[in-house]
């Protein structure tokens, strides 16, 4: 049994296939990656596995139980935290307070949820923002927020959602290094990104998507050089000749 | 300071009865303070919860009305409907909020304000059991209106208090998160469909309670008067819009300027007006004065359009603003 798997995803919103057939299993402590150009499912995929939105088709299974049709906030209590593409920040909420609500998915008393907040802060490194509203914080410490908030859940598997869009090199490089310590820490992480130097370097193994539909899996290097791959990111070679 | 004022707004409301001993005052004291436990229970769901509610008459009637029938059907004291009342009014909640939570802003609104028109319409039809629009009449047990001073402000203080412990609780977190993003709220683990429900469900209660007291003191309802959709229910609303939306003392302030503001615009601010114009002896300000008074639901309603312009936040949550206008215009007028 392996620790997360997905089979035969199909998602059908109206005439638009959004998903068809994507399956795939996540080893515990893995790190793996889903890419695929804009509007090919990636995040639709994390819609469904969170139970966003209601399968049309296909099985969802984490750590031997299936979990399709559970609501949301089950799936979260059953060790899945995930972030937004589009932030969602509590925003007239202190930075703290947001990581607390979070954090109150595993314990029941303020003082422990504090407790807990305070050490995801510092481990996220954003300790010092803690007292700010978090409609202040720039974009960069949105998506760190993010992270926090899921990470302050008590997850066993993160669904990072392009957590990495929108930074610059330096941030970019604190993202990588923070994605690999919430790693370290016991937390597999699935991880949809479009900047390939993050993507490429952190993930043990990816799957390209287009159209909704599988079109490669392997390492870094083998999706890269998969033909498939390279026609759905830059189209086909052609003869002017 | 600022950290006592609440202490000493309660030592004021304490011994007020003994320095006015006026009945008409103590009167109005009395519906400001039941406005504080509505104002307040408004708060919960739609300032701190963020749904919404046009209905809270439905509430509010329901709790009036189990003090009422108790009285009349069951020979049980009207006092029972305090507790009862807020029960009943729960159970009203719970589950039109398990149906109706499916909804999300504007239309759980809505939603709402159906309720409050179905109960009207249930008090007004069901005339076997509600008497329909005769009413219900029962005889009120004190003479006095002291203690019924003394206990809704018991009523307000209590709710206040509780409502702030319930904000300071696990619950409290949950409720602002459901408020400030619902799908945030539900990937952080929290069933908002269940905690939305405990919230209307405490609001509920309390304004049920607050029916059960209004049967009791007044000795009188009918269905126009607690269904009533622009007496209860936006009332409720502009307490807690004038008082300052998600603050713990807000609707207590918005409870106290309401009830003044609607005082003075229904007596035509205590006569003076109208012997204003009468002491001209102009025929043509009479009748101004005349159509004024008419017109007060109106006036009232300028002010609310005011607050909302100027004080987005009501006047708890914009209190540094007025400080910093008043403040201004202080040292311009030394300059």
């Amino acid at each position: 049994m392996s620790f997360f798997e997905v089979k035969d995803l199909v998602k059908n919103f109206g005439g638009l296939l959004a998903v068809n057939g994507v399956s795939f299993s996540v080893k515990e402590g893995e790190i793996f990656g889903l890419i695929g150009p804009n509007g090919s499912g990636k995040t639709t995929i994390f819609n469904l596995i969170t139970g966003f939105y209601p399968l049309t088709r296909g099985e969802i299974y984490f750590e031997g139980k299936r979990i399709d049709g559970l609501k949301t906030y089950k799936i979260c209590k059953l060790g899945i935290g995930r972030t937004f593409q589009v932030v969602k920040p509590l925003a007239r909420l202190t930075v703290l307070d947001n990581v607390m609500a979070s954090a109150f998915n595993r314990s029941t008393t303020i003082k422990d949820a504090r407790e807990k907040a305070l050490e995801a802060l510092e481990f996220c490194g954003l300790a010092h923002r803690q007292d700010v509203l978090a409609r202040s914080l720039p974009i960069g410490e949105r998506k760190r927020l993010e992270i926090t908030r899921s990470f302050a859940t008590g997850p066993k598997l993160i669904l990072l959602d392009e957590t990495a869009a929108g930074l610059n090199p330096a941030e970019l490089n604190k993202a990588i290094e923070l994605i690999l310590k919430i790693r370290d820490n016991g937390v597999t992480i699935v991880i949809v990104e479009h900047i390939m130097r993050v993507i490429m370097s952190i993930s043990e193994r990816i799957l390209a998507i287009n159209y909704g539909m599988p079109i490669g899996m392997g390492t870094p290097q083998e999706v890269a050089d998969n033909e498939e791959v390279i026609k759905a990111y830059l189209g086909e070679e052609v003869d002017f000749a | 300071m600022r950290r006592y004022l609440p202490i000493i707004c309660l030592i004021l409301l304490t011994i007020f009865p003994l320095v006015v001993p006026n009945d008409y005052y103590l009167h109005l004291m009395i519906l400001v303070l039941m406005w504080v436990v509505i104002g307040t229970a408004w708060n919960l769901i739609a300032g701190y919860t963020g749904q919404v509610s046009f209905g809270d008459a439905a509430f509010f009637g329901t709790g009036a009305y189990t003090a009422g029938l108790l009285t009349t059907k069951l020979m049980i004291s009207p006092w029972w409907g305090l507790i009862l009342g807020g029960v009943t009014a729960a159970i009203l909640a719970l589950p039109f909020g398990w149906i109706c939570f499916r909804l999300r802003g504007a239309y759980f609104a809505l939603a709402t304000l159906a309720l409050n028109e179905v109960m009207r319409h249930i008090g007004t039809i069901w005339e076997s059991l509600t008497n329909g629009m005769v009413g219900i009449l029962i005889v009120q047990t004190f003479m006095s209106k002291l203690p019924y001073y003394y206990i809704v402000l018991t009523m307000a203080v209590v709710s206040v208090v509780s409502v702030r412990l319930v904000m300071r609780s696990k619950w409290g977190y949950y409720f602002l998160s459901i408020r400030e993003d619902q799908d945030a709220a539900e990937s952080l683990g929290i069933d908002s469909h269940f905690y939305k429900m405990v919230s209307l469900g405490i609001a509920a209660a309390l304004t049920g309670v607050a029916g059960g007291f209004y049967m009791n003191y007044m000795g009188f309802i009918d269905p126009h008067v607690v269904f009533s959709l622009h007496d209860i229910s936006i009332m409720a609303i502009l307490v807690g819009i004038v008082g300052g939306v998600g603050t713990i003392y807000g609707p207590a302030v918005g409870a106290f300027i309401m009830v003044a503001v609607q005082e003075l615009f229904r007596t035509g601010f205590f006569g003076t007006l109208m012997a204003a114009a009468k002491s001209t002896g102009s025929g043509y300000f009479i009748k101004i004065v005349e159509y004024f008074n008419m017109a007060h639901v109106l006036g009232f309603g300028l002010l609310v359009v005011l607050v909302i312009l100027f004080l987005p936040n009501g006047v708890v949550g914009d209190w540094d603003k007025i400080l910093r206008f008043l403040r201004l215009k202080r040292s311009e007028a030394e300059a």
